[in-house]
């Protein structure tokens, strides 16, 4: 029998509430030989993000006179959904996600300091448990940070469904296969100025301004985790590194 | 807020795959008390403040029950004296898995505030969640069954409400049957009932305590007192049901077979199923009490089928319940040690005969277990027990009777009769009651079953209005607030908006001169047609159809409950819609002179009916003129009317014309009903006053011809877009015996009969002529119809293409897209063809197959009960006015012969009286009755055999016990009179 993305009582089938993120659990500075990395979990959709860069780029016809070059380069571990059909299967859907993820990031990092140069970010997706794009852009960020790039602002980002009549936030993978259009938004949160806006499936326009909302509200909740991450995590950098 | 303890439910599907699920435990969920004040506020909260102590408890408590007293007894939780109801979360999970119907009704009953029920979502709530059994089972040495971890849970609850209201004086008690979940309950300190010692704490639980059922206690074991004391009395009855496990063995290794049984109308002891025999689908023969052992219209069973010896004629006999009598006054008459039952001896007698004639066999067979009961609620009347008398002693209205048992006559003749124990009994005689079955035990002659609640008086129209709808699972309340809000909010005044609506998809037809065709007094109107010469000398033919889906968007509360209704039920007096009164009859009907939305199908045909070419898009049509048929014939027939929509129906016509000719030669069906109308009279009474034949004419074949060609070729289309998903409707070719006695006796009368194809069937009716009697033929193709098998559903997924024929329309591929009103198959055929077209959407075969075997469900009932309808309609038309038909015979049986009165369509039997039929003599070769001359009595030598046409009166007749007030059609014999006795 079908059951409801909420019930009645207000519950998700996970026990979440219509407007509630999953927990998320952040990393950063996995490996010595980048410039940065992170590591994002949003409930089981895990991601893993390497940056190179800014460096010389690896070719030269690529090189821009201006800016330097953002690449990205998307992938879906082939464990990561076991025999669960994801949304993300065919490279075309990947290369996508791979345009959509540069599109925002090249709005986010100066480029302009770094003419003639490359910034390259590597995104593996490690399991899939949906909003997929939206943990890619939010790992992306803190890789980008702690690769020391400097940005305008710390990019976030947050899916939200439309179902019945309201919408439901961050959603999981049974809440994706459900069939209801997504919307994943991507925000720099200090200017609430919006980068980046990916559609599944038709929504209503009546019904895009309160998912949007919700979206944004997602989003603000997601940078103020990523925030106090950060704070904590220099913090403890400063603790142990030995000062120079 | 968030609790972040994460728990992984991993799940073993297939070999490797794991699926992990989060699981989010949270300390904000209310108790729902509103005495709480500590517990966060919540808007659902509506348990009351204050509750009067149970006798014998210290503190008000609130009733958590488990999701078999909701699931066996929700008749009594619906009862409104019951009230204060902690419903948790994983009773209701279990409840939608068990039965997806109860689950509804107790979700009603939660949205219904003056009864103060509460969900509890225990399985979020960090203090009550208990772990599954996966999880723990590495820690304990014996695996827990889901079952148990869910009993589990519950007791934790209402551990946890006893420990959390202690304060406020308040409490819950949990309300099971199940002895063995009471007794861990009451070993952790935890307050536990069984259902019926909770009923009895009730102030005025009399009607209630009748509900629980003679079982009561527990249904599933039988462990209430006087049920074992019965069974160490009394002797077997019947035999015993095969256990599921050899049941599976027996299907795997052929010894048994599974089949939906079909209890006869005319005799309750015989029943048929499909089986395969010689690796060939026919109809088969269960009959006698003894082989059908104890199975129940509609029940699946598993069968075994009896060697060749022992089949029997195909020529049985009616017999009612009337016949058995049986008395009933103590508990002990179960036993049923004067088998008067001569159905055994007829078994034999039958025997004999086959080997000595000709007569035609048909296979039989025993029923061995049953897989799956069709139990439903019964309506029907209580028979007084012999000895009973009725009291009108005012003294004694309050006294509470003693327990009586008696015998409940279902309105449904296939069904037994059923014993029910009751304190109310002289309250219920003389009245329509609702009785649920419990159980059939092996040493019972009848089911047993109890009291639900009264209907009302017997022979109250709308008590038996509300009966014929119950007896068919038909939801009839109004719509409710939540449904009625999806309607567009400008009401009535809703307009088409011209410049914005869908563009650019939707094409705006309002040009065209599209009419509609429908019979006289139709509100709502699913289709209109259009055709226009084109340049090229081809002809342009549209067919436009409500566009319903634009106005019922999935998944809505609308379209929930359109689904659940699936169709709208036509009876003789009123109409049950599927959609809100808005939508049916005044949005969604393609009425003239207005802008309405459609669904249109635009060909391009040579005058020859040839299709060039097919679109389907979204249109907005606006209808020139809504005609009746007969309006529409007048057209078709004088060619003097020169008006664009006379010329447009006569272009329709002839295309319609070629269309049939296409159809008939590719072997379609005409096929017959004996079909009859109603005229009721205009004063509020809605009495019948006469019957008229519903007349077919040309117009109405020109409808039917264009509505075929649009639902051929959206089911081609939906088929190609969705080959998984698609909803088809197809038609299986009949059982190969079905047309056996058919076939007989249409060749005794000189005409062969070819069965093989739908074309040779066809071409067969067609040349059955007899010129001295012109209904012949469509008495023959009445019969032919009752041999064929139902139309249905399918999802295209989970059929063979080769299943998608349509035996009757002979077309390879069929769907139902030109009544979406109506019938929800046609909702979301528009659905998928529109999604089709878009080329976008995702269909869910699982969903579809499911959807699909919903509609097959309900669209019989919705048959059944207008046919119910017409039965109750034609009962009181002839009231008060006994009359004298011509009469056919449709079927001779051993002691009646079945007739169709043409006039009234009505089919009945015709039971010879014993005394006469002495004197016949059944032959079996040809089926029919014979008796000789006889002298002494002046009666001329005559027989009754199959087609014969005879002259019988008709007259209402009260039937069964008197107080079981059974009206009812009876027919005897005029002419050719019958030997006296
Ligand atoms: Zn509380």
């Amino acid at each position: 029998m079908r059951r409801e993305i909420v019930s009645p009582e207000g519950f998700r089938q996970d026990g979440r509430r219509p407007e509630e993120l999953r927990r998320s659990h952040f990393r950063t500075s996995l490996f010595q030989q980048v410039d940065g990395s992170a590591y994002v979990e949003q409930g089981n959709t895990q991601c893993l993000v390497t940056v190179s860069g800014p460096r010389e780029p690896q070719m030269r016809s690529k090189s821009l006179p201006d800016r330097a070059v953002v690449t990205v380069e998307y992938a879906v571990a082939p464990f990561s959904a076991g025999e669960r059909k994801g949304p993300l299967r065919t490279n075309r859907a990947h290369t996508e996600v791979a345009a959509s993820l540069q599109a925002t990031f090249e709005a986010a990092i100066m480029t302009t300091l770094f003419p003639r140069s490359e910034i390259m970010i590597c995104v593996q997706m490690v399991q899939l448990d949906g909003s997929a794009l939206a943990t890619a852009i939010n790992a992306v960020s803190l890789a980008i940070i702690d690769a020391g790039i400097p940005v305008t602002d710390y990019v976030t980002a947050c899916s939200a469904g439309y179902i019945g009549s309201d919408p439901v936030l961050d959603l999981n993978y049974l809440e994706e296969s459900a069939g209801m259009p997504q919307l994943t938004l991507a925000l720099l949160p200090r200017t609430r100025k919006i980068v980046t806006m990916a559609m599944e499936q038709k929504l209503h326009l009546d019904h895009l301004e309160p998912t949007a909302e919700m979206c944004e509200e997602g989003c603000l909740q997601m940078y103020q985790q990523m925030n106090a991450y950060i704070a904590s995590a220099s913090k403890l950098a400063t603790l142990i590194t030995p000062s120079a | 807020m968030l609790h972040n303890h994460v728990f992984l439910r991993k799940t073993k599907k297939g070999s490797v795959a794991k699926i992990v699920k989060e699981h989010y435990l949270r300390t904000d969920i209310a108790c729902g008390s509103k005495a709480c004040t500590t517990c966060t506020p919540c808007k659902r909260a509506n348990l009351a403040e204050a509750l009067p102590p149970f006798p014998g408890s210290q503190v008000g408590e609130y009733i958590v029950p488990d999701t078999n007293v909701l699931f066996h007894h929700l008749d009594v939780i619906e009862h409104p004296s019951i009230s204060n109801l902690v419903i948790l979360q994983t009773v209701l999970e279990e409840l939608r898995h068990r039965s997806f119907q109860c689950f509804q009704r107790v979700r009603r009953l939660i949205d219904d505030p003056d009864r103060h029920f509460y969900v509890f979502s225990n399985d979020f709530h960090a203090e009550t969640y208990v772990p599954e059994p996966a999880a723990t089972a590495s820690t304990t040495a014996v695996a827990e069954s889901p079952n148990d971890r869910n009993d589990r849970a519950i007791r934790r609850a209402v551990q946890w409400y006893n420990a959390h209201l202690a304060a406020l004086h308040l409490g819950a008690v949990l309300v099971t049957n199940d002895v063995a979940n009471r007794q861990l309950a009451v070993n952790d300190g935890i307050p536990a009932l069984s259902l019926r010692d909770f009923v009895q704490k009730l102030p005025g639980s009399v009607p209630l305590l009748d509900m629980l059922g003679a079982a009561g206690d527990d249904p599933t074991a039988p462990s209430s007192k006087d049920a074992v004391a019965d069974a160490s009395r009394l002797a077997t009855v019947y035999p015993e049901h095969a256990a599921p496990a050899s049941i599976q063995a027996g299907i795997a290794t052929g010894v048994y077979q599974m089949g939906t049984l079909h209890i006869s109308p005319h005799n309750f002891q015989e029943a048929t199923l499909l089986a395969d025999v010689n690796k060939q689908r026919v109809e088969v023969l269960i009959s006698g009490r003894m082989d059908l052992n104890r199975a129940m219209d509609g029940d699946v069973v598993a069968f075994q089928l009896f060697p060749k010896e022992q089949w029997k004629s195909i020529v049985s006999k009616v017999q009612e319940q009337e016949d058995d009598d049986e008395a009933v006054g103590s508990d002990a008459d179960a036993v049923d040690d004067d088998d008067d039952d001569d159905d055994d001896d007829d078994a034999a007698a039958d025997a004999n005969a086959s080997a000595s004639s000709e007569s035609l066999l048909m296979p039989t067979a025993r029923v061995v277990g049953i897989v799956k009961r069709n139990w439903r609620p019964l309506c029907g009347t209580l028979e007084a027990p012999p000895g009973f008398k009725q009291h009108v002693d005012a003294a004694r209205e309050h006294v509470i009777d003693p327990i009586q048992s008696a015998f409940f006559w279902p309105i449904d003749k296939r069904m037994p009769k059923v014993r029910v124990r009751t304190r109310q009994l002289r309250h219920l005689l003389g009245q329509r009651i609702v009785v649920a079955l419990d159980a059939w035990p092996q040493n019972s002659r009848y089911p047993t079953g109890h009291f639900v609640r009264v209907l009302g008086a017997v022979g109250d129209r709308a008590a038996e209005s509300e009966a014929l709808l119950l007896e068919h699972d038909i939801a009839h309340a109004p719509f409710n607030a939540r449904v009625l809000a999806c309607l567009p909010h400008q009401g009535d005044r809703w307009t088409v908006d011209v410049d914005t609506i869908d563009k650019p998809d939707r094409v705006d037809l309002r040009h065209l001169a599209i009419c509609s065709i429908d019979p006289p007094g139709c509100t709502d109107i699913d289709d209109a047609l259009h055709a226009r010469p084109l340049p090229n000398g081809n002809i342009e033919a549209g067919v436009h159809i409500a566009d319903v889906s634009y106005f019922v968007k999935p998944d809505t509360p609308m379209d929930i409950e359109a689904s659940q209704r699936c169709t709208s039920v036509y009876l003789v007096d009123k109409r049950i819609d599927m959609l809100p009164t808005l939508l049916g009859t005044n949005l969604c009907s393609l009425r003239s002179n207005v802008d309405r939305l459609a669904f249109s199908c635009v060909w391009e045909m040579t005058p020859a009916g040839e299709v060039v070419s097919t679109r389907f898009h979204k249109s907005m049509i606006r209808s020139q003129a809504s005609f009746t048929y007969d309006e529409a014939q007048a057209r078709i027939n004088d060619t003097s009317m020169n008006d664009t929509l006379s010329t447009n129906v006569r272009l329709l016509n002839q295309l319609a014309k070629a269309l049939r000719k296409r159809r008939i030669a590719a072997g379609a069906v005409t096929l017959a009903s004996p079909e009859v109308k109603f005229r009721l009279d205009d004063k509020e009474q809605q009495d019948p006053v006469d019957v008229e034949m519903k007349e077919l004419m040309e117009s109405n074949q020109l409808v039917e011809e264009f509505m075929l060609l649009a639902n051929i070729h959206v089911a081609r289309k939906i088929q190609q877009a969705f080959p998984d998903a698609a909803m088809l409707r197809c038609h299986p070719a009949p059982p190969s015996n079905r047309f056996d006695a058919l076939i007989r006796a249409v060749g005794q009368r000189g005409f062969p009969m070819v069965v093989d194809t739908s074309k040779h069937l066809s071409d067969s009716l067609d040349a059955i002529q007899l010129p001295e009697d012109p209904y012949f033929n469509k008495l023959v193709r009445i019969m032919t119809t009752r041999c064929m098998q139902q139309a249905a559903y399918i999802c295209a997924g989970s059929v063979n293409p080769s299943g998608y024929w349509h035996y009757g329309l002979a077309t390879d591929i069929y769907t139902h897209f030109t009544s979406p009103i109506r019938r929800y198959a046609d909702l979301i055929v528009h659905r998928m063809l529109h999604a089709a077209i878009l080329r976008d959407g995702q269909l869910a075969r699982d969903r579809m197959k499911r959807l699909a075997d919903v509609l097959n469900v309900r669209h019989r009932n919705a048959q059944m009960a207008s046919r119910a309808s017409i039965v109750l309609f034609t009962n009181l038309f002839f009231r008060n006015k006994p009359a004298t038909e011509e009469a056919y015979i449709l079927r001779v049986l051993k002691n009646a012969v079945i007739v169709l009165i043409p006039k009234y369509g009505i089919e009945n039997a015709v039971v010879l009286p014993k005394a006469s039929l002495a004197k016949c003599d059944f032959d079996e070769k040809d089926i029919a009755i014979t008796w000789p001359a006889d002298a002494a009595s002046q009666t001329r030598a005559g027989k009754l055999a199959l087609f014969q046409k005879i002259k019988v009166h008709i007259e209402i007749v009260h039937q069964g016990p008197e107080a079981a007030q059974r009206l009812q059609l009876q027919l005897t014999l005029v002419d050719p009179p019958l030997p006296a006795a």
